[in-house]
C-alpha cells in the first residue's frame, strides 16, 4: 500500500525545504524525501535574491528595483517581484536571529574567501561584523593549515576593490590542529565543545587559545574576521567568547565546500520542518512514477498518482496529491546529461538544449554559458511545460535548480530563487490539494 | 665578434630541452629560448605513451629498434617519470591474423620482449577488456610523463650552466648575408621567471650556432629567414578519462587506424588519436566528432568506456616531415624519423640547422645525434653522456623508496608525492612549515606547489605541470584558488589573480570537450564556486567602475558595536 499525503516534495535543498515549509504552513500533509545530501554543504550558507541583472549590470544597491526588468521565462519572472518579498519574508521568520539583511531592500555586500565582496540579501548572523560596506577596519586571519583562505592576500583583495576601510591579514598556526590535512569540522569542534589543547603555557580552551595567538596581531581593529570554521552546533557563543577575549567583533568569511555555514542552514532547515511535523526521508531517490490513468481526459495531460522511491533496494510507492520537483539543477542532479542531450531523469520533464552539445558552452569561462540556464521551463504557476508549452502534468510544480532559463551563478541569484520559487511552489500545492 | 651563447636552441619541448641538456652536459655554453611554457608545444599534448616500439614492428622497423633501445635507456635515466605498465595488442574477432603474425614476428625481428596471450588470459591482465579479445601481444610498452620529463631535463640543463628562458617567442631571426646569428626574442614579462602583470622586453640573443627545435613551428622560424621548411603538422585529439580503466597499454592490433590506443597515466587513461594533416599548428579545429570517435571506437576494446566519465580532451600537433618529393597523401603513411636539416648544406645559410620530425620516446637519441653535428660544426670534441646520466629526481630510486619516512603525511599522499619528486623528494618535502594539501584530486602537497613556484615564477600552468595540480577530477574548480593563494606575498595581489584567471581559463578550454555526464556537472560545479561564492566572474576589484560601497547594506547593529579599539576590555 502507499504511503499517502498531501504533499510530496521530492528534494531537500532550499528550495525543497522551503516547499515544504509553505506548505505545511498552510496546513497541509507534507513529506519530504530527498536521495542524498543536499548541495548546501557546496553552498556559501548567504542568501543572495540578485547582485547582477542579466546583462551584468551590478552590483545592484536595490536587488527588488531591478526584479521587474526581468525577462520573460526568469524564475522570478514567472513568481512574480511580490512573491519574491513575501518568501524572503517567510525565510526571515523561519531563521529568526540567525540571518540579518532583512532590515533593508539594499543587498549587503559580503567578502568571502577568495577576497572579493559579493552583493548578497541576507546573511548568516556570523557574517554580519564582516560587511564590506561597514568602515570600521578589520584585521584577516588565516591559518597555516588551511589553505583555502589566505588573509593576507585577501585583504589586498580588498583593498583593491576599493573597499572602504583598512584590511590586514596574518596567517597563524590554529592551536590544536596537528594534521595539516585536518577536516573544517575539526576545526569548529575543536571550539565548539570547547576542547583542551597543549601550548607553551600549559593547557588550555581551543578558544582561549586561538585568542592568544591572535591577540599581538591586533593593531587597533575593532573587527576580526575568520575562515567560516567558527564552531558548528555553538557557533554564537565561540563568536561571543572570541570576540570578548578580544575585545573585537569576530566574524567569519563565507568559505568554499564544504561550508559549514551551508551545513548550518541546512540544520536551521531541518530543525524548522521537524517543527512543524513535515515528514523528512533522506537518501531516498525516487526512480519511478505512475500516472492516473482514471481521471484524465484525452485532451488533458496525465496527473502523477504516484511515485516509486526506492529504499535500500525495497521500491515504495508514494503517493500524493500535488507534487514538488526540487532535485537541483546540474549539480544536484535534478537535471542530467549525455553526449547527445540534456534531461530531468525523474519525470522525463523536457528541458530546452541546444542539439548540438558544442553549443552548451561559450569558449570564456566566465561567459554567457548557455548549459547554466539549463532546467524546465514553466508557466506561471511553476508547472513544468513541454515542448509546445502545454503542461508535462497538472499537479507538479518545479522549484529551485532545476528551473531555466536564468543563470544563478552569473546574478547571484541562487538563494533567492529557491526561496521564490520554493515558497509559491509549496503554497499553490496547498492551496490546491483536493 | 663574441657572441652571448655558443649554441642557442629554439623550442622547450623535449628535443630542445634534451639537445640543451646534452651540450650543457658536454660544457657547452647553451640558452634555450620557448615561446610559452616549456612542453607547450607538442610534448605536453602526447598520450604519455612509452614506445616499447610495437606499434612500429611492421611498417617501420628502424623506428621500433630505436624505440626499444630508448625504452630501456629511460627507465634508468628517468625511472621518476616513468611507469613500466607493460602493453598489450589486443585482437578483436575481426581484425586480421596475418597481421598479428607479422607484429609478433616483428617484435621479434626488433628486439622487443613480446609474448602472445590468449584472450583469456588477457582479460586476467585486464579485466575490462572486451568478451571476445581473441588474443593479445605482451610487450613492454610503459607510461611516461612527458611534464616531468621534459622539465628535468631543463632543470639539469639549468644544473650545467644553461640559461633557459621560457614565455620568450622568436619574433626575428637574426641573419648577416647567408647567416643566421641569434634571434630577437620578445619576452612576455621580461627576461627571467615569468612574472604575470610585468612589462615585457624584447632582446637580441646572439649565438655561434643556432638549432630550431621548434617542431610543428619549425616552418614558421624558417620563414623568417626566407628557409622553406616542409613542415606537415597533423593534429591527433586524446580524451582523459577521470580513472584507470586500464593499468596496462591497450593498443589495438591492425594496421593502423584512428582510436587504436588507451594509455594509463598517474590517476587517469588517455584514449588516442586521430592523425589529421592542419595548415596551421596554432589553429585548427577540434571538433565533438573526433571525441565521440575516441569513445565509441575504443569501447570496442574496453567497454565500460562508453560509460564512464571523462574529464578533459585536448588535441596535440605532429611535427611530421618528409623529405620534399617523396609525396605522401596520408599523413599516418609518412615516417615517424626525425630529419636533421644544415641549411648550410641544404640552403647554403650557415648557422643554423632545423629538426623536424621524430617523437617523444626517442628525444634522447634525436637529441644525441643534433648535438654531436653541433659539436662537428663548432670544432668541438666532446662525447654525449645523456644515457648514462640520471635525469634530476632518478638518482637513487631504490634506497629511497627503501628508508624514506612518511613526513608525516596522510600515505597515498606521501607515496605520490615520492612519486612524482623521485630521488628530491627529501629535498622538497623536508619542511618545518605545516605541509596541507593544496590539491585534493592529485594529493600535491604545499611544499610541491612552493617548489614549483620557485622554479618557474608566478606561472601558475607551469606550476601545473611540474606537480599534477589541478589535474584531477575536479579540474581546478577545488584548488586553482590555493594555488594562487601560494604565490602570496611572494607575489603581490594582482599578480596572484592575473595567474589565477590565466589557470582557470586554461582547465576550461579542455574541460569544454568533455562537457556531459559527470563533467558538465562538474563544469557547473566549479562555475558555481568562482562566480557564485567567490565573485570572480564580476569581481569589483577588475571592474572599471568604483563599486559605491555607502549605498549598500553596512549592517542592521550599529548602535551594538564595540566603542572603538578595544572597548570591551
Amino acid at each position: 500500500m502507499a504511503i499517502e499525503d498531501d504533499i510530496l516534495v521530492i528534494g531537500g535543498g532550499l528550495a525543497g525545504a522551503t516547499a515544504a515549509l509553505a506548505a505545511a504552513d498552510r496546513g497541509a500533509q507534507v513529506r519530504l524525501v530527498s536521495a542524498k545530501q543536499s548541495t548546501l554543504r557546496h553552498a556559501s550558507g548567504l542568501i543572495d535574491v540578485l547582485g547582477y541583472a542579466p546583462a551584468g549590470d551590478g552590483p545592484l544597491a536595490d536587488p527588488f528595483a531591478a526584479l521587474e526588468d526581468l525577462p520573460a521565462g526568469h524564475p522570478y519572472e514567472r513568481v512574480g517581484g511580490e512573491a519574491v518579498r513575501e518568501a524572503l519574508a517567510f525565510f526571515d521568520e523561519i531563521a529568526g536571529d540567525a540571518y540579518e539583511g532583512g532590515h533593508t531592500d539594499a543587498n549587503a555586500l559580503v567578502p568571502t574567501h577568495g577576497g572579493t565582496v559579493k552583493p548578497t540579501a541576507r546573511y548568516p548572523v556570523s557574517t554580519a561584523d564582516g560587511l564590506a560596506s561597514d568602515d570600521r577596519d578589520a584585521l584577516l586571519v588565516g591559518f597555516e593549515t588551511l589553505p583555502d583562505f589566505d588573509a593576507p592576500l585577501s585583504a589586498a583583495h580588498l583593498e583593491a576593490a576599493g573597499a572602504p576601510f583598512e584590511a590586514r591579514g596574518v596567517t597563524v598556526q590554529f592551536p590544536g590542529i596537528v594534521r595539516d590535512d585536518a577536516k573544517i569540522t575539526r576545526y569548529a569542534h575543536l571550539l565548539d565543545r570547547p576542547e583542551t589543547v597543549q601550548t607553551d603555557r600549559g593547557e588550555t580552551t581551543a578558544r582561549e587559545a586561538l585568542a592568544a595567538v591572535v591577540d599581538p596581531h591586533l593593531e587597533g581593529e575593532s573587527r576580526v574576521g575568520f575562515p567560516a570554521v567558527l564552531g558548528d552546533d555553538h557557533a554564537d557563543a565561540v563568536r561571543a567568547d572570541l570576540g570578548d577575549r578580544l575585545g573585537v567583533d569576530v566574524f567569519e568569511v563565507p568559505m568554499g565546500p564544504p561550508s559549514l555555514p551551508g551545513m548550518r542552514l541546512e540544520d536551521l532547515l531541518y530543525d524548522a520542518l521537524e517543527e512543524r511535523g513535515v515528514r523528512v526521508t533522506t537518501g531516498v531517490p525516487v526512480v519511478d512514477y505512475e500516472t492516473d490513468a482514471d481521471g484524465a481526459n484525452a485532451d488533458e495531460p496525465a496527473r502523477i498518482d504516484h511515485v516509486v522511491v526506492d529504499r535500500n533496494g525495497t521500491e515504495i510507492p508514494h503517493r500524493a496529491d500535488q507534487y514538488v520537483l526540487a532535485t537541483g539543477g546540474l549539480v544536484g542532479k535534478g537535471v542530467e546529461s549525455e553526449r547527445e542531450r540534456v534531461f530531468e531523469p525523474i519525470f522525463d520533464c523536457h528541458v530546452p538544449h541546444a542539439a548540438d552539445r558544442y553549443d552548451w558552452f561559450v569558449d570564456d569561462v566566465f561567459g554567457d554559458q548557455p548549459y547554466a540556464r539549463f532546467g524546465l521551463p514553466v508557466d506561471r504557476d511553476l508547472r513544468p511545460l513541454d515542448a509546445d508549452d502545454g503542461l508535462e502534468f497538472p499537479n507538479l510544480r518545479g522549484a529551485g535548480a532545476v528551473l531555466g532559463g536564468y543563470d544563478f551563478a552569473a546574478e547571484k541569484s541562487g538563494a533567492g530563487v529557491s526561496l521564490a520559487t520554493g515558497y509559491v511552489a509549496g503554497r499553490r500545492a496547498a492551496e490546491e490539494k483536493r | 665578434m663574441a657572441r652571448d651563447t655558443a649554441v642557442l636552441v629554439l623550442g622547450g619541448g623535449s628535443t630542445g630541452c634534451g639537445i640543451a641538456r646534452d651540450l650543457a652536459m658536454r660544457g657547452l655554453d647553451v640558452t634555450l629560448v620557448e615561446r610559452g611554457n616549456l612542453t607547450d608545444g607538442t610534448t605536453g599534448r602526447m598520450h604519455g605513451l612509452l614506445h616499447s616500439g610495437g606499434r612500429y614492428a611492421v611498417s617501420d622497423q628502424a623506428s621500433a629498434t630505436e624505440c626499444i633501445e630508448e625504452n630501456e635507456i629511460l627507465r634508468e635515466i628517468a625511472g621518476h617519470c616513468v611507469e613500466e605498465t607493460g602493453g598489450l595488442f589486443v585482437q578483436r574477432p575481426e581484425d586480421s591474423d596475418d597481421y598479428f603474425r607479422e607484429k609478433l614476428e616483428g617484435c621479434r625481428e626488433c628486439g622487443i620482449p613480446a609474448r602472445v596471450l590468449s584472450g583469456s588470459e588477457a582479460r586476467e591482465v585486464e579485466p575490462y577488456l572486451a568478451d571476445d579479445v581473441k588474443r593479445a601481444i605482451e610487450v613492454p610498452d610503459g607510461a611516461v610523463d612527458p611534464f616531468r620529463l621534459c622539465v628535468a631535463n631543463a632543470i639539469d640543463a639549468e644544473n650545467h650552466g644553461a640559461r633557459v628562458e621560457t614565455h620568450a617567442e622568436v619574433i626575428d631571426l637574426l641573419r648577416d648575408g647567408d647567416d643566421i646569428y641569434g634571434v630577437e626574442v620578445r619576452h612576455d614579462s621580461g627576461p627571467g621567471k615569468r612574472t604575470h602583470a610585468t612589462p615585457g622586453t624584447t632582446e637580441e640573443i646572439t649565438a655561434d650556432y643556432v638549432v630550431n627545435a621548434t617542431g610543428a613551428w619549425a616552418g614558421q622560424i624558417g620563414a623568417m629567414a626566407d628557409l622553406e621548411i616542409e613542415v606537415r603538422p597533423s593534429k591527433g585529439v586524446m580524451t582523459i578519462m577521470n580513472v584507470r580503466q586500464v593499468d596496462t597499454v591497450i593498443n589495438r592490433c591492425r594496421p593502423k587506424g584512428d582510436a587504436d590506443i588507451v594509455v594509463p597515466h598517474e590517476t587517469t587513461a588517455i584514449l588516442g588519436t586521430t592523425d589529421e594533416e592542419v595548415s596551421d599548428p596554432d589553429d585548427y579545429p577540434e571538433a565533438g566528432w573526433e571525441v565521440d570517435q575516441m569513445i565509441d571506437t575504443l569501447s570496442e576494446l574496453v567497454p565500460i568506456l562508453s560509460e564512464a566519465r571523462t574529464i578533459r580532451s585536448f588535441w596535440g600537433v605532429r611535427p611530421l616531415y618528409e623529405p620534399p618529393g617523396t609525396g605522401t597523401q596520408d599523413p599516418t603513411d609518412i615516417t615517424r624519423d626525425f630529419f636533421l636539416l644544415d641549411h648550410a648544406d641544404r640552403d647554403g645559410v650557415s648557422g643554423m640547422s632545423s629538426i623536424v620530425g621524430g617523437k617523444f620516446t626517442t628525444y634522447r637519441a634525436m637529441a644525441e645525434e643534433i648535438s654531436d653535428h653541433v659539436c662537428e660544426q663548432l670544432g668541438v670534441n666532446a662525447t654525449c653522456a645523456t644515457a648514462d646520466e640520471p635525469l634530476p629526481g632518478s638518482e637513487n630510486i631504490e634506497t629511497l623508496e627503501a628508508g624514506m619516512d612518511d613526513f608525516g603525511l596522510r600515505s597515498p599522499v606521501a607515496r605520490r608525492s615520492k612519486q612524482r619528486l623521485g630521488s628530491r623528494a627529501n629535498e622538497v618535502l623536508e619542511t618545518e612549515e605545516p605541509n596541507p594539501v593544496i590539491c585534493q584530486c592529485e594529493g600535491v602537497t604545499r611544499a610541491e606547489i612552493r617548489d614549483a613556484i620557485s622554479q618557474s615564477g608566478s606561472d601558475l600552468n607551469a606550476v601545473r605541470i611540474r606537480t599534477r595540480a589541478s589535474m584531477g577530477n575536479c579540474q581546478g574548480g577545488f584548488c586553482c584558488q590555493n594555488m594562487a593563494n601560494e604565490l602570496h606575498p611572494t607575489h603581490d595581489e594582482e599578480t596572484a589573480c592575473e595567474a589565477l584567471d590565466e589557470l582557470f581559463q586554461e582547465r576550461w578550454k579542455g574541460e569544454r570537450h568533455a562537457l556531459w555526464g559527470e563533467q558538465l556537472s562538474q563544469a557547473m560545479l566549479n562555475y558555481a564556486l568562482h562566480a557564485t561564492t567567490m565573485n570572480r566572474d564580476r569581481d569589483p576589484a577588475s571592474a572599471s567602475e568604483n563599486v559605491d560601497f555607502a549605498a549598500f547594506d553596512g549592517g542592521r547593529t550599529e548602535g551594538d558595536r564595540v566603542d572603538g579599539p578595544r572597548g570591551a576590555r
